[in-house]
Order: structure tokens, then sequence, then C-alpha cells
């Protein structure tokens, strides 16, 4: 190669601001621009949380109209899980792989820039849907028909989001397996690969095998409504079930996408403040390949209560319990990996280690659900609300919470807060356990879903329930600040910014240059974050 | 420290729902062999999960008091043992196991298909109430909320909701049906898809236009029995309660015997008794 | 995994964000038009015009840069990717309308038609449907039809497709023996293919709705049916702009033995189009 290939002068940001962000074919702007949007989404979505939970506050309808607090049901959803979560660790996968195997940048760096810019534009549009007539769209972030099939103008764009949301998750991740395959620096074994690269090549895959499945689902509702196609309407020889077969299908898996990053990055920040390598690395990986494959045999258990013939009951309840095998695999090696280890309790540990436990806890409940027998009862309840905010708050957000913790210092150049960070946890965890622990008594004492008034037993859990979210919204305005305050300035922090970390990450000054690598660079043994021969 | 207290509470949490089963905590136990069934099996794996949770987080917690670099501990340095990683796959297989089998049994009893129901009730879903016909008798009715709980519910009504009896969980006419009679339910919808749900009958089942869903029960007590819509249906999803009088077969042929004459008469439909 | 001694990081680029533009000016333009409002249409073409703006600029820069020789072997590897799982999603994509096709008549059209779990469903409320294949459901959506038969142009059509990748493969060798006459006219006869396929298949749909009142809205035979072959039919344009772009390129001698890339991105999506349409031909037009 000649000098050509870089004749734009690399080694300097682009000049200009249009040029550094709009333009940009960097992996380091385009993971920030992928994390202050994701942070973004998460205070939109929250703030739509904050409105149902202070409209559940107390019993009676005081604030907004029920068709307005489904609204806000549906809409706090659908941010929260492609505006918040899966931007949030597309956003630390385009900061870190990159640095974590010796790569240059990420592989099909426009594609990249390509990835990242629909999501701003599409988000526009679906939020601007709360003001056309009739209102943004509310049958639930499910978009079950026949009921999604009577919302008025904003039909049309909330299934074309989906479809934008879904081009931009492809792409982005054929770009992470383009960038993990091809362009590992030499030495950098598929088994040396940081697991945070494994699992986040595991849900590329995921991705790409589900995104346009839920596409051809949402065209499908978008012919029913507009070009009078039969699918979901059985006088014409369809079936609305058929749609959640399809929904799930992708559904499924989704949740896992959301989780699988999650597991990469607690399996970074438990070594490292164990001062011990990571537990199992091998069966680790196993263990994230088979949950990845299960997660496509088991969709049916969102769907216990539809009337499915005996035999599909059974299968889906035993493959959905068999996922508890590799997962706790993964819980117990986690716990070994803290075994015997030096642990200091900086708060990137603190959040890894109430991800570890509330995770779990959720994990619990996730397993009753796949009981069929007693799903009946709990399906569409609050324990249900309860199951899924446990693996998605405590689980997804933590870990991503623990992860920016984690590497803000290699972002920045700047060690954040300690003793704020610390605050931040405690205050979080303590607030969000009031927030979420009460709704699984209310789900088991008989309080459906997605509902805006509720009989009067139900009124102490749901206060308490909601003094929880109030206080764990504000404590993630503390988080902002923190952050904010770290990227303004804050003690330096060293290129080994812990003292337990291994990896490549760790090899480059903090803050990481514009340009990591500008030829592949040799890799020692001590630079593997795991080796998986190790004794 | 903190965290040692914080696992500490929640485990008492945990542990202390046991304790505290009641009907506003934890599932109802209900009046029929599915919720029974439902229930049994809840509880189980409930225990088995606190267990697990105790043994899991109790060995973390222990860790983290005794392996910190506070106390000067040298790191170990193992990084795998495929015994330790055989046994915590097969133990875990055990237990499901374990869970799997009553969990098979209950299915299969809940999913049996019963020949011979003593009467058959269709039920229909609309936005937003139940339609109720008793196929073989020739009655049928429409069940909305009651009057009071919709004055109220109205938003910023300024009324107070505790002063309503049974609150958003009380019809105008309620499903009447007897005790100690197997009855078979169809459900379906008209418009979307509803979700018929009685907690102490121990199941939900949607309710989904163009099909038609199967069920049963077996009430083994006269009482009031209350459920609501437990699948989205639109702005008054959270509106549409269920109310079952479970009667004793004599006042329930009593009761038939009287809607049909005010349905000969052309009257109303009187139900047996109006929210008692 | 491949390794270059010095890393390829091509400059920042604007066509991304031309790219999201005609994205959104297109759908926003569908969905008004939808909502009713005419309009919409222009905005929708004014989008489509975007993104074909973006893919000219786009490719065109690709196409300078690789004509300059900036790519290495390692970017090649990283297009190659690119494409292959690209094409896996269109895969996936299909797989939902097939999985609709196999559902409706495994389970939907017999359940309502009172087999297994259907009785009731059936005796309740569509007495007197019985399950067939095809149907427009127990409410017979759109009014009676009849369907294409397969050994007819369906048939000849298959043979076309099949024809055209023996044509493409051709093509492929005449790029590695460095035969430029050859590649064109074979990549030509690839778009003549292609064109009398798209052209018997709108004269099918025209027989379809004048004749058969076989319409999208023919119940769910006319649902899976139209969407099927309409999705697989527009792929097959896409494919055929695509074989005619690099026809061009090949007239102007873009192509190496050793790097043509382009040429065999366009090749693996007009097999996988292909392969699409035996499925298609099986499943929609015989079984
Ligand atoms: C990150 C997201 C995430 C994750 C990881 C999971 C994980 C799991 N989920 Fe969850 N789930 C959701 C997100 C997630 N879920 C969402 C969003 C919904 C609702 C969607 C909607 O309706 O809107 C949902 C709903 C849902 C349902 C449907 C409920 C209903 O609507 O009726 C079910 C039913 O089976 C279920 C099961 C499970 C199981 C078995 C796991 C397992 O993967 C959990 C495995 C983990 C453990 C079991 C703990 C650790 C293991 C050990 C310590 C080993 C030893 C343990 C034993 C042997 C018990 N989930
Ligand atoms: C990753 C996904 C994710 C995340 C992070 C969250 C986060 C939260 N969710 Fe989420 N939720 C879902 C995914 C998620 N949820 C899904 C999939 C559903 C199902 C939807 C459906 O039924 O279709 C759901 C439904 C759902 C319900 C049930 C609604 C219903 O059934 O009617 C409730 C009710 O309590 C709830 C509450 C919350 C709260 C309080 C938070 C909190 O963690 C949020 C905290 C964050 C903030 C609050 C933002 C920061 C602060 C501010 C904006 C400042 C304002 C602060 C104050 C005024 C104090 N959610
Ligand atoms: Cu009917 Cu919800
Ligand atoms: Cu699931």
């Amino acid at each position: 190669m000649s000098s050509v290939a870089h004749a734009e002068g690399h080694d300097h940001k682009p000049e200009g601001f249009l040029n550094r962000w709009l333009f940009t074919t960097n992996h380091k702007d385009i993971g920030t621009l992928y994390l202050v949007f994701s942070l973004t989404m998460f205070i939109i979505g929250g703030a739509m949380a904050m409105v149902i939970r202070a409209e559940l506050f107390m019993p009676g309808m005081q604030l907004v109209d029920p068709a307005f607090f489904n609204q806000m049901t549906t809409m706090h959803a659908l941010i929260m899980v492609f505006g918040a979560v899966m931007p949030a660790f597309v956003g630390l996968a385009n900061w870190m792989i990159p640095m974590m195997i010796g790569a240059p940048d990420m592989a099909l760096p426009r594609m990249n820039n390509w990835s990242f810019w629909i999501l701003p534009f599409a988000f526009t549009m679906l939020l601007s849907t709360l003001f056309m007539d009739g209102g943004a769209p509310a049958a639930g972030w499910t978009l079950y028909p026949p009921l999604v099939l009577q919302g008025g103008n904003s039909f049309a764009f909330a299934i074309f989001a989906v479809h934008l949301l879904g081009i931009s998750s492809i792409m982005g991740a054929i770009n992470i397996i383009a960038t993990i395959l091809n362009l590992r620096a030499p030495g950098m074994n598929l088994l040396n690969m940081p697991l945070f690269v494994w699992t986040w090549l595991i849900t590329a895959f995921l991705l790409i095998a589900v995104m346009p499945v839920l596409a051809g689902g949402v065209t499908m509702l978008l012919t029913d409504k507009f070009f009078g196609t039969s699918f979901f309407n059985a006088a014409g020889g369809g079936d609305p079930v058929m749609y959640q077969h399809i929904f799930w299908f992708f559904g499924h898996p989704e949740v896992y996408i959301m989780i699988l990053p999650a597991f990469g990055v607690v399996s970074e920040i438990l070594p490292t403040f164990s001062r011990k390598p990571l537990f199992g690395y091998t069966s680790m990986v196993y263990a994230s390949a088979s949950i990845a494959f299960l997660s496509f045999i088991v969709w049916s258990h969102h769907m216990f209560t539809v009337g499915m013939p005996l035999g599909g009951e059974l299968f889906f309840m035993y493959a959905t319990m068999v996922i508890a095998v590799p997962t706790g695999v993964k819980i117990f090696n986690w716990v070994a990996t803290m075994w015997k280890g030096a642990m200091t309790f900086e708060t990137p540990m603190l959040f890894a280690i109430g991800f570890v436990i509330m995770f779990t806890i959720g994990g619990f409940s996730g397993l009753m659900l796949a009981i069929a027998p007693a799903d009946f009862q709990y399906h569409d309840t609050y324990f249900v609300v309860a199951h899924f905010h446990y693996v998605l708050v405590t689980g997804a957000v933590f870990a991503i919470m623990a992860g920016v913790y984690y590497w803000l210092p290699k972002w920045t150049g700047h060690m954040y807060d300690e003793r704020l960070g610390k605050i931040h946890f405690w205050w979080s965890t303590i607030a969000v356990n009031v927030l979420f622990f009460p709704q699984h008594f209310l789900g088991l004492a008989g309080m459906p879903r997605r509902i805006p008034d509720y009989s009067l037993q139900f009124a102490e859990f749901n206060m308490i329930s909601s003094i929880g979210g109030f206080a764990f919204g504000l404590a993630q305005i503390f988080f902002v600040y923190i952050v904010w305050k770290t990227v303004k300035g804050g003690q330096p922090a060293e290129a080994r910014a812990w003292e337990g970390a291994k990896g490549l990450e760790w090899t480059v000054p903090s803050p990481a240059p514009h340009h990591t690598f500008e030829t592949p660079p040799e890799i020692k043994p001590d630079m593997i974050a795991h080796p998986s021969n190790a004794h | 420290m903190k965290a040692l207290k914080f696992t500490g509470a929640l485990g008492a949490m945990l542990v202390s729902t046991g304790a505290w089963a009641e009907y506003k905590l934890n599932m109802t136990p209900g009046v029929t062999e599915f919720s029974h069934i439902a229930y049994g099996l809840h509880m189980r794996i409930l225990w088995i999960c606190v267990v697990i949770g105790v043994l899991v987080f109790g060995a973390m917690i222990y860790s983290m008091i005794a392996h910190r670099k506070s106390k000067g501990v040298e790191p170990a340095r193992f990084s795998h043992s495929t015994t330790a990683e055989i046994i915590w796959t097969i133990i875990p297989i055990l237990i499901l196991l374990f869970m799997a089998y009553p969990a098979t049994k209950g299915l299969i009893a809940m999913e049996a298909p019963h020949d011979k129901p003593d009467l058959i009730v269709k039920v229909t879903g609309f936005q937003w109430r139940w339609r109720y016909d008793y196929l073989n008798e020739d009655v049928g009715f429409i069940s909305s909320l009651d009057q009071e709980s919709n004055r109220v519910r109205q938003l910023k009504s300024g009324e107070n909701p505790g002063q309503v009896k049974d609150y958003l969980l009380n019809v105008d006419h309620p499903l009447v049906l007897p005790v100690g009679k197997q009855v078979k339910f169809l459900l379906t919808a008209d418009d979307v898809i509803h979700s018929w749900w009685v907690p102490a009958l121990g199941w939900k089942r949607d309710a989904i236009p163009g099909f038609v869903n199967e069920a049963w029960t077996k009430i083994e007590k006269p009482g009031i029995y209350r459920g609501q819509c437990a699948e989205l249906c639109g702005r008054d999803h959270g509106f549409m309660p269920i109310v079952i009088k479970a009667v004793t077969p004599e006042e329930f042929e009593a009761w038939v015997a009287e809607q049909k004459k005010s349905a000969m008469a052309g009257q109303e439909i009187q139900p047996i008794a109006d929210q008692s | 995994m491949t390794t270059a001694d010095r890393y390829y990081v091509p400059h920042g680029s604007h066509w991304p964000i031309v790219g999201t533009f005609g994205m959104l000016t297109l759908v926003i333009g569908l969905a008004n038009l939808f909502n009713g409002h005419d309009w919409g249409q222009y905005l929708a073409y004014v989008g489509v015009a975007s993104i074909l703006f973006m893919l000219w600029g786009w490719f065109g820069d690709q196409i300078h840069e690789s004509l300059k020789g900036l790519y290495s072997k390692q970017v090649d590897v990283s297009y190659r990717m690119g494409m292959t799982w690209f094409i896996f999603s269109e895969v996936m994509f299909f797989a939902a309308f097939f999985g609709a096709l196999f559902y409706t008549r495994e389970y939907a059209i017999p359940w309502l038609g009172g087999e297994g779990a259907g009785a009731w469903t059936n005796f309740v409320l569509w007495n007197g449907y019985e399950a067939t294949w095809p149907s427009n459901g127990p409410a017979g959506i759109g009014g009676e039809f009849e369907t294409i038969p397969a050994w007819g142009v369906p048939f000849l059509n298959t043979l076309i497709l099949l024809t055209s990748g023996l044509t493409i493969t051709l093509a492929h060798w005449a790029v590695k023996k460095q035969k430029q006459l050859q590649q064109v006219l074979w990549l030509a006869a690839t778009v003549a293919l292609g064109a009398t396929f798209l052209y018997f298949q709108a004269h099918e749909y025209m027989e379809a709705y004048t004749e058969l009142n076989l319409t999208l809205g023919s119940g769910i035979y006319g649902s899976t049916f139209f969407m099927l072959t309409g999705f697989h039919g527009l792929h097959v344009t896409l494919g055929t702009i695509m074989l005619i772009v690099i026809t061009f390129r090949a007239a102007k001698g873009h192509f190496t033995p050793e790097n043509h890339f382009a040429f065999e991105a366009v090749a693996w999506y007009w097999h996988f189009v292909d392969v699409v349409w035996l499925g298609l031909f099986i499943f929609v037009y015989v079984l």
C-alpha cells in the first residue's frame, strides 16, 4: 500500500463540524455519536416512563387520557429498546472492538456512518407521531393486529420507522461481523478475543437473522391496512396469531440481542477488578453461542395463552427452560472469577456485581414464566413487567453503565469522580429495586399490564413503585452530570487506567488517539485479555 | 459491607414472600383444580429459585468479603476447571427436570379434552365489554363496567375511587355459573384480541377474532370471583372487568328459568342479583 | 483472516447522509400517500431520486478508488463479507413471507376448516367452510378467482432464470480469462433474460388482475402470492439494473482477473434471486 491510502491526513481529526461528525468514518467519533444519541433516547424514553408511573401513582385517572397512556407505554418501550439499549451497545462496539482486536477502524467505515445517521432521523419521525391526528402508535411495542390496524395517521410512520431501524441495525451488524472476522491483527485468534468481542459477534448474527423477519412482519401489517391483504384476517384465511409468531420469532432473539453484549461487558470488568483471569473462557463462548441458538426456538413462550396445541406448549416450555443451563454456566463462571481474587470495588465493578445479582433475579422470574401452566396466570401481568425490567434495566442498562464507567477514562483521558460514581450506583440500585420489586407482587395479586388505572387493592405497591421510579429517574440525571464532568476534566487517566486491566485497548494512550492503529500491532501474550489456554 | 447489607435485605424480601403469602402479595390458590396446579407450580419454582439464589448470592457475598484486595490477599491464578464446569451444568439440568415433571403433568391435565361439559358458555370480547351466551340454554347478555366505577374513572372526575365498592372490578351483569359442574368456555372476539382472565379459575385465554378458543372450569366453592381483560385492546382495555357469580346448581337452575321467562316476555335480562 | 501491512481507512463521505435523506423522504412521502395525501407521491419521487443519486455517487467513489488501486486484499474481503451477510439478511426477509405461506396453509386454513383444534372455530363462526388450497378464506374475501397454472409461463420463467444463471457464470469465466467481448455479450444476454422474465411476470400479473380475478385482495392466497412474487420481482428488477451497470463497466474494461468484486457481488445477488425463484416456483406455483 502506498501512502495515497492516507492522502487525507488521517492522523488528525477532520476540520469543521460537518466533516467531523456528519461525514465521519471514524469509529471513535461514530461510537461517541451512538452513545450520545442513546443517552438522549434514554432520557426521552425515561420521561415517558415517568408519565406512566405518575399516572399509576394513585388509583383514579389524574393526568392523562387512557389513549395517551397507551401511547406512552408503546413509545416508551420502542424508544428504550431500539433507541437507548441497542444503540448504546453499538456505540460501545464501535469504540472498543477495533481497539480490542488491533484493527484500524470498522471494516466498512462509510456504511458505519450510514447506520448511525439513519437513527436520529428515524426517531425524529417516530416521535413526531405524538403530534399527529390520533396520536402516536398505542398498541404496545409488540404492535399486535388487529388492534394496531386501528391506529390513525401515525400507523404508516411507525411502521416505516421500524423499517429504518431495522436497516440501520442490519448494516451495523454486518459491519461488526466483517470487522471481527477480517480485521484482527495477526496473533489475535478467535479464541484470544475479549469476550465482549465474542458476544458482539454472536449478537450480530442474531441481528442479521431476525431484523429482516420483523421487517417482513410489519410489512404485512402495512399491506393488511392499506392494500387489502388478509395475512392477519381470519375472514380471508389469515390469522392474527400468525403475526405474533412472526413478531416473537424476532422478539425473543431481540431480548438476547440486548443482553449478550451486556454479558460481554461484565466479562471484561469482573476479571479486571478481581485481578484474576476470567474463569472458563471457552465455556463462556460456547454458552453464549448456545443461548443464541436456543433463542430461535423458544418464541412461543410469549404466546402460551393464545390456545396452541399441547405439543407446541410442551416444546416451547422445555426449550425455554433449557436456556437456564448455559445462562447458569455464565453466572457460575462469573462467581468463580471473583472467587479468590483480590477484589476492589470501583464503580464499574459495583455495577457489574449489581448486574450479576439482579440479572439473576430477572432470570429466575423468567424461568417461572417459562412454566406454561403458571404462565397462564402470570401472562400479561405486572409480574412480566417486573421480569423484563430486571433483565433490561438492572441487566442491560446496568451493564451499559458499568461499561461507560470502565471505558470513560479511555475515551476522555480523565478519571470520573469515584465518589460520585459510587453514590450513583447505590442510589440507582436502591431506587430500582423499590421501583421494580413490588411489581412482582402486583402481578401475582392480579394486576394486568398496560392499564392506566387499577382497583384499590393495588394502590400501596403502585405508589411505592412510582416513588422508586422518580428516584431512579433523578439518579440518571445525576449520571449525566457525572459523565459531563468527566468529559470536561478530571484526574488524567493512564494508558492502563485500571490496575488489573488486560487487553489491547489498555496499551494505547488515554484518551485513545483519533486513529489507533495505522499498521497491525504486534500482539504479545500479555496483551490478550483472556488467554484461553491460561492455567 | 454495603453490598452485604443490600443483598441481605434483598434476600429477606425474597424469603418473606412466602411468609406474607396472602392474596395481595402472592398468586391466589383459587377455587379450581387448575388454579391449584398453577399455584402449586408457582410456589415450587419460587422456592427452588430462592434456594439457588441464596446459594449463588451467598457464595458471591462471601467472596466479596473474604477475597478483597484491602485484606492483602494475593489473587489466585486459576482460570478453569472442567470438573467444576461439568458439575454446574449437570446440577441445573437435574433441577430443571425436577421442575419439568410436575409442569408437564399440570399442563397435560389443563389441556386434556373434556368431552362432556354440563354447560357451554360462549364468551365474546368487544371493545370494551364482554358478551356471554349460554349455548344450551338460549340465554345471553352483555356485561360492562358498572356505572359507579365508570363515572369515577373518567379523567379528572375529581371523585375518590376509594368510595366505590370494588372499583373497576364490578360489572352490571355478572356471569352466573353453577359450582361443581364442568363448564366449557368458547372464547372469541368481535374486533380485536382480548383475553379473558379470572385469577381464581387459574388461567387466562385469548379471545381472538375469527377463531374460537376452548377452555373449561369446574368451580369448587360458591362466591364472587373477579378478573379483568388481560390483552391490550385499545383505549378502555383497563375498564372491561369480568365478574363471576358462582352459585349452587339449584340456584343456577332458578336463575336460568328466570332469564328465559324475562327473555320471553321481551324484558331486560335480570341477573340473579346485581353487584353484591 | 487477512492482514495488510498498512491499513486502509477511507476518508469521510457525504453520501451516507444523502442516502439517509433519500430514505427518509421516501418513507415520509409514502406514509403521507397512504394516509390519503396525494402530494406524498412527489416526496417519494424525490426520495427515490436522492437514493439513486447517492448510489451513483457512492459507487462512483468506490469505483474511482478501486481503479486507483487503493484497496488492499483486506478491503476486498471486507466487501465480500458485507455482501454475503447482506444477502443472508435478504434470505431472512423472504423467510418471513414463506413462513406466512407455510403457517396459513398448514395451520390457519385447516383450523378455520374445522380440523384439529379448529372444530369449534368452524362450527361456531365459519360453518360450512371447508379447508382447501388455494383459498381466500371462509368469507371468500375478494371473490372467486383462478390461479396461474405452474407449467405455463411460470415454468418458462424458471427456465429463463436458470439459463441466466448459466450466462452470468459464462461471463465470469470471460472475466477470468480476460475476454472482454465475451464478458459484455454474456452479461448482455443475462440482462436480456432478466428483462424477459420481468416482461412475462408483468404479463402474468395483468392476466391475473383482468381475467382471473386474482388480486392482492384475494384473501390469503392473493396476499401470499403477490407479496412473494412481487418482492421477488422487485429483486429481479434491482438485479437487472445492477447487471446493466456492470455490463457498462465491463465494456469500459473495469474488470481484471484479480479485481472484479463488483462483478461477483452482482453475480451472487443474481444467484440468490434465482434460488428464491426456485423456492417460489415449488411452494407457490407447484405445490
Ligand atoms: C434482556 C432481556 C431478557 C432476557 C435476558 C430474558 C430472559 C429470559 N426470559 Fe424474558 N422477557 C423479556 C426480556 C428478557 N427475558 C421481555 C422484554 C419480555 C416481555 C415482552 C413483552 O411481552 O412485552 C419477556 C417475557 C418473557 C416471557 C413471557 C411472559 C409472558 O408474557 O407471559 C417468558 C416466558 O417464558 C420469559 C422467559 C425468560 C427466560 C426463561 C429467560 C432466561 O434467559 C433467563 C435465564 C437465567 C436464569 C435462569 C438465571 C441464572 C441461572 C442460574 C443461576 C442457573 C441455575 C438456575 C436454575 C436451574 C433455575 N420472558
Ligand atoms: C430497555 C428497555 C427498557 C427500559 C430501560 C425501561 C425503563 C423503565 N421502564 Fe419500561 N418498558 C419496557 C422496556 C424498558 N423500560 C418495555 C419493553 C415495556 C413494555 C411495553 C408494552 O407493554 O408494550 C415497558 C413497560 C413499562 C411499564 C408498564 C407500562 C404498562 O404496562 O402500562 C412501566 C410501568 O411502570 C415501565 C416503567 C419503566 C421505568 C420507571 C423505567 C426506568 O428505568 C426509566 C428511568 C430513566 C429515566 C427516568 C430517564 C432519566 C430522567 C429524566 C427524564 C428526568 C425526569 C425525572 C424525573 C421527573 C424524576 N415500563
Ligand atoms: Cu379487552 Cu383488553
Ligand atoms: Cu422471550
